[in-house]
């Protein structure tokens, strides 16, 4: 295991996120507390309880997941698209490296700046809502495995790409919107049976609930189906990669 | 003199069915300077790809150092350096930090002396805490160089280094390989500056559609492949070249005031006592004489334009090779 390069990727995609700080940290906690003050605390005092537990608390675990796919996808797909688009790749391919070591760089660092930020926005809702944490282990659990899993599947996108549209577009098109409809500000059986149906078939709603959960012990879906959804979507991704790199697809032809 | 690369029925086939190696074979000697020159699209930076691990070739072996490039990768890739031919950097960092980074990734601990004496030698160390961004393209090409130096490699491939980059620039450079070479790292490069390849190389192989067309001690091609012309400044003009010169190759200027005598250089002097003597003889004086022999571009664009030389084992050094 080569971990003077794992430590030298990780190092230098961390720096990244320290010389953008306003781009990379700031800007996203700004915006998730602009969430809290439209719909925590302007439409959600309007707003009943929803499973005994009140608006502005409850939108906190989709809102912070919200982020934390947003950003774990868009942290890893910029951080390898970048050496694509300008030409480093040729160092990261050309070095005594596995793709093992090449994904732990890239995604770990990518997940680490998606869990910071989580725990930031974590910490700035307090500000604006009162809540707890019934299970802290569990949440922690969950925020690491939810942005490790996305952060691989910003990797697959990142080498996908081919421009920056289509770096943007996965995210933009489908994991926004699916977060949105995922439960995100609304309880999956406030939906009609047909609708609940239909949304079980978003696997960002197994992401919400389970994370939910570990805040309220209320949940829409079983955590274990939860947590078993998130897993399979981490085994889809490291299998994919497993063969972008058998093959070299978009990185060595 | 053991070979630290060798190629052996290297095969690169892109997916859009180009073929851009053919059946390559090639030995690069431990602590020479190699130029592999080429035209545009000959395949001199898809047969670095290879060797380098950028490029999966698609059959053929390639050791390193006797390490096999696949099989070997790590053993293989950590006695390579290379600088590519695109100014490739990222931008918004510093000289230090893009240093340090390519030490790391290549598997190296800190060496904060190590690294400030690469800088320090390519004259970068005033420049350590600038972003790449903000400096001039020779300095960019500077700081390539350091992050191929920065792990220490034994083989150092430069893909057109001088590209691009002023005359100034250029000769600091040469005396950098040289001084890379004295310090028992092989260089193999690739330029379209023959004059490049004529000042450093030991050793030039030509590359052309994909195949080794030639791998020569440059010497021993300039001698065998070179033509040498005897230029005579004729007192009085001619209107023809006289009779009994005509067994020698022999042209007149359109003014008929110059004598043109080309000969081949493997012929050592050729024939010019008997030309003089015969000149003297039919009464021909001449104000003044010079000698000059084929650049190694002129071999070069023969070599590419009028097909394979005749001669030597194309991927093995020829007989009375001075390596």
């Amino acid at each position: 295991m080569n971990l003077h390069a794992i430590r030298a990727i990780y190092l230098f995609e961390m720096a990244r996120t320290w010389r953008t700080l306003m781009q990379s940290i700031a800007s996203p906690v700004i915006s998730t507390s602009l969430y809290f003050v439209v719909f925590g605390s302007a439409i959600g005092s309007r707003m009943v309880e929803i499973d005994g537990i009140s608006y502005g608390a409850f939108i906190i675990p989709g809102l912070i997941m919200l982020m934390l796919l947003n950003e774990s996808i868009s942290n890893a797909s910029f951080g390898i698209y970048m050496p694509k688009f300008s030409g480093t790749i040729y160092e990261v391919l050309s070095a005594p490296v596995s793709y093992v070591e090449v994904v732990l760089g890239y995604v770990g660092a990518a997940a680490s700046k998606s869990i910071i930020l989580g725990l930031l926005i974590l910490a700035t809702s307090r500000l604006f809502v009162d809540f707890g944490i019934e299970h802290p282990f569990a949440m922690l659990f969950f925020l690491v495995l939810t942005a490790v899993t996305f952060s691989l599947f910003g990797f697959i996108i990142g080498i996908w790409a081919d421009g920056f549209e289509k770096l943007q577009i996965i995210p933009m098109m489908i994991v926004t919107p699916l977060t949105f409809l995922g439960g995100t500000f609304y309880s999956v059986n406030m939906l009609p049976p047909f609708w609940q149906t239909v949304t079980l078939f978003n696997p960002v709603v197994y992401l919400i609930s389970g994370f939910r959960w570990s805040f309220y012990g209320v949940a829409d879906v079983n955590v274990a189906v939860s947590l078993g959804m998130t897993v399979l979507f981490m085994l889809l991704c490291l299998v994919t990669i497993w063969w972008i790199f058998k093959t070299g697809y978009r990185l060595k032809n | 003199m053991s070979n630290i690369i060798s190629v052996q029925q290297l095969n690169k086939t892109y997916d859009s069915g180009f073929r851009a190696l053919k059946d390559v074979n090639l030995e690069i000697r431990r602590g020479e300077i190699f130029a592999l020159l080429g035209p545009n699209g000959a395949g001199k930076t898809t047969l670095i790809s290879v060797i380098c691990g950028i490029v999966n070739p698609t059959s053929g072996t390639v050791l390193a150092d006797g390490h096999d490039i696949v099989r070997d990768f790590r053993a293989a890739r950590s006695t390579i350096g290379l600088v590519p031919q695109e100014l490739s950097t990222d931008a918004f960092e510093t000289v230090w930090a893009t240093v340090t980074f390519s030490r790391g990734l290549f598997g190296k601990p800190k060496n904060p002396d190590y690294v400030e004496k690469v800088l320090r030698d390519l004259s970068l160390w005033d420049k350590r805490n600038d972003k790449i961004i903000a400096l001039s393209g020779g300095m960019k090409r500077r700081v390539m160089i350091a992050k191929a130096l920065a792990h220490e490699p034994r083989i150092l491939f430069l893909d057109e280094p001088t590209a691009g980059v002023d005359v100034e620039l250029r000769r600091d450079m040469w005396e950098m390989v040289r001084g890379l070479r004295e310090n028992g790292v092989t260089i193999i490069l690739t330029t379209h500056y023959i004059e490049e390849a004529e000042e450093m190389a030991d050793r030039v192989g030509v590359i052309n559609r994909g195949e080794i067309i030639l791998v020569e001690n440059k010497h021993t091609l300039m001698e065998k492949l070179g033509r040498k012309e005897l230029r005579l400044q004729l007192s009085e003009p001619l209107a023809a070249v006289p009779d009994s010169l005509a067994p020698l190759s022999l042209t007149l200027s359109g003014d008929g005031h110059e004598l043109v005598y080309s000969f081949d250089a493997r012929h050592e002097h050729g024939d010019i006592a008997g030309l003089l003597r015969r000149l003297g003889e039919l009464g021909i004086e001449f104000r003044d004489l010079r000698t000059r022999e084929s650049s190694l571009e002129e071999i070069f664009v023969d070599l590419v334009h009028n097909g394979k030389p005749g001669g030597p084992d194309t991927t093995q050094p020829a007989a009375g090779d001075s390596q």
